[in-house]
This record gives C-alpha cells, structure tokens and sequence, in this order.
C-alpha cells in the first residue's frame, strides 16, 4: 500500500496506491481524521491513481470520511480509473455519493 | 467426478497483517491453471472478504484464546475450491447476515457487503456457522482458462 496526504487550501489530498483491505484501512483512518479536524481543511480528495485492489473494507473507509466532511460542511471527491475497484465502489453505492473527478487539478479548481 | 490437481492448508493468526498475505497465497496457488487476470481479481476479492471477516467478526468477543484461520484450496483443472474456517463466536442468523448492507459492526466501519461481493465474484458460496463454535465459508470459482 503506497499513501500520501497533501493540503491544497481547503482541500485534503489523500493518494493511496496498490491494496487497500482492512489491515491499511485502520492505518490510513488514523492519518486522515486528525488532519480533517485542522481548519481550514473541509474537502476531502481521494486519488486512488495506482490502486489495484480493494474490498469492501475501503467501503467502510470512504463512507465514514464521507460523513466526517459532510458534518464540517464540506464535499468529497474521488479519482479512480480500476475496473475491479469502481465495481465495488458501484455495488455498494459509494461510487454515485462521491464527487467524480478525473485528476487532482480538476478536483481542487479554485481551491 | 473433475480431476483433482492440487491441495493445500494453511493456518494462521487472525491478525489483519494476514489478509494481503492470505490473498497472495490463493493468487499464487491458483497460477498452476494459468486463470484470466479479471478473474483472478475476483477471486482474490472474495477471499480477501472471507479473511477479513473471520479476522474482524469472529473473535471479536474473545481475548488471548487459539484465535486462527484456516484456509484449505483444491484446485481442479479449471476450477478452485476454497474453505475459509474460524473457531470463533460463529453466526446466528446465516441467511441475515448474508443480506446486503447488514452488519454487526457499524462502529468499526462495516458496510454489510463481504458475503454480497464474496456470492457476486464467485461461482458457488456456502455459509456454515454454528454459534460458539465457528464459521465456514466454502468458494468456488470456474475460470475459462487459457486453452
Ligand atoms: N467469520 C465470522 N464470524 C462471526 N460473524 C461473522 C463472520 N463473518 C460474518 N459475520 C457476521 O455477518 C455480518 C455480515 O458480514 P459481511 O461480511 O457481509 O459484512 P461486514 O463484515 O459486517 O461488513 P463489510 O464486509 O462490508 O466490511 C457481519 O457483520 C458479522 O456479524
Ligand atoms: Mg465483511
């Protein structure tokens, strides 16, 4: 698992590549949440870029970053070009909850 | 009656640092009959669930116990057969928890979806579990193999 947080104004980058399960799911919750508590951070982005495997534990992940930026008034944005994961992020539904964007620039214009 | 290629067991800790390993493992075992990527990746997903599910739910009650996984694979010329067995708590209500989007464990993070994504990327899914004693989750996948 490659992961790398960024700040662009009021945006949080979130970079993770190769696989996310459970295991670097709790790693990764643990580096985000404090860093979406620093004003003025309210937007989360999620460039999944280079991730090759997922399960329905990255679900849960997103889901709860999801509601911890709806809660500050913020929006969440999502990257991701594998097949294998935008057909769990489909099934399950989080794919249509984020924001739906192609690369970082996209996602932060005007940040 | 298909040809049985190949078996193996393995046994291991219930701790997370096993899923990528776990998932390896059946990739790399499933290589002898040569699978397509696509499903490959389906199957690595469902074991993952699988694995995941017996590290996170099933001694989720439990402190310092025997707490492993057992994993068995056959392998057959175009087809894989898994078992994924705990010792653990074990299910009430099997075909509950197989719904979509139940959980036990919201607070951990759960989306409910392990048994929809392990029924929907395999062929076959059978659930056995009986309370206080464990769960067993038996995969099957068919591949079009390579001709
Ligand atoms: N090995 C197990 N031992 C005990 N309970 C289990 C086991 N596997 C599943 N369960 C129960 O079945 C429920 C549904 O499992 P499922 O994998 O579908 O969802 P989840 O694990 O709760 O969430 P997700 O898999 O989306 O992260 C679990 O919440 C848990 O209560
Ligand atoms: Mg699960």
């Amino acid at each position: 698992m490659k992961f790398e947080l960024s700040k662009a104004g009021t945006y949080l980058i979130v970079r993770i590549g190769g696989e996310l399960d459970h295991h670097y799911c709790d790693i990764i919750r643990n580096r985000i949440d404090p860093e979406l508590m620093e004003p003025p951070i309210r937007n989360i982005v999620f460039d999944f870029t280079g991730l090759t495997f997922m399960d329905s534990s990255g679900i849960g992940m997103l889901m709860g970053r999801l509601r911890i930026v709806q809660a500050i008034g913020g929006n969440a944005c999502l990257i991701c070009d594998n097949k294998n994961v935008l057909r769990i992020l489909e099934m399950s539904g989080v794919a249509r909850l984020f924001n739906r964007c192609k690369d970082i620039s996209e996602a932060v214009r005007g940040a | 009656m298909m040809k049985e290629l190949n078996r193996m067991c393995m046994e291991f800790p219930a701790k997370s640092c096993n899923e990528g390993f776990a998932r390896s493992v059946v990739a790399a075992f499933a290589t002898q009959i040569d699978p397509r990527f696509d499903e490959l990746s389906d199957l690595r997903t469902a074991v993952s669930e699988g694995v995941t599910n017996a590290i996170v739910h099933a001694y989720s009650d439990q402190t310092g116990e025997r707490q492993l996984v057992r994993l068995e694979c056959v392998l057959y010329p175009d087809t894989i057969e898994i078992t994924i067995t705990d010792f653990g708590k074990g299910i009430e209500d099997v075909q509950q928890a197989r719904e979509p989007l139940y959980t036990t464990a919201p607070e951990m993070e759960r989306s409910g979806m392990g048994f929809t994504i392990m029924e929907t990327f395999t062929d076959d899914m059978f659930v056995e579990s009986k309370p206080g004693q464990g769960t067993k989750v038996f995969l099957r996948k068919v591949f079009s193999v390579h001709k």
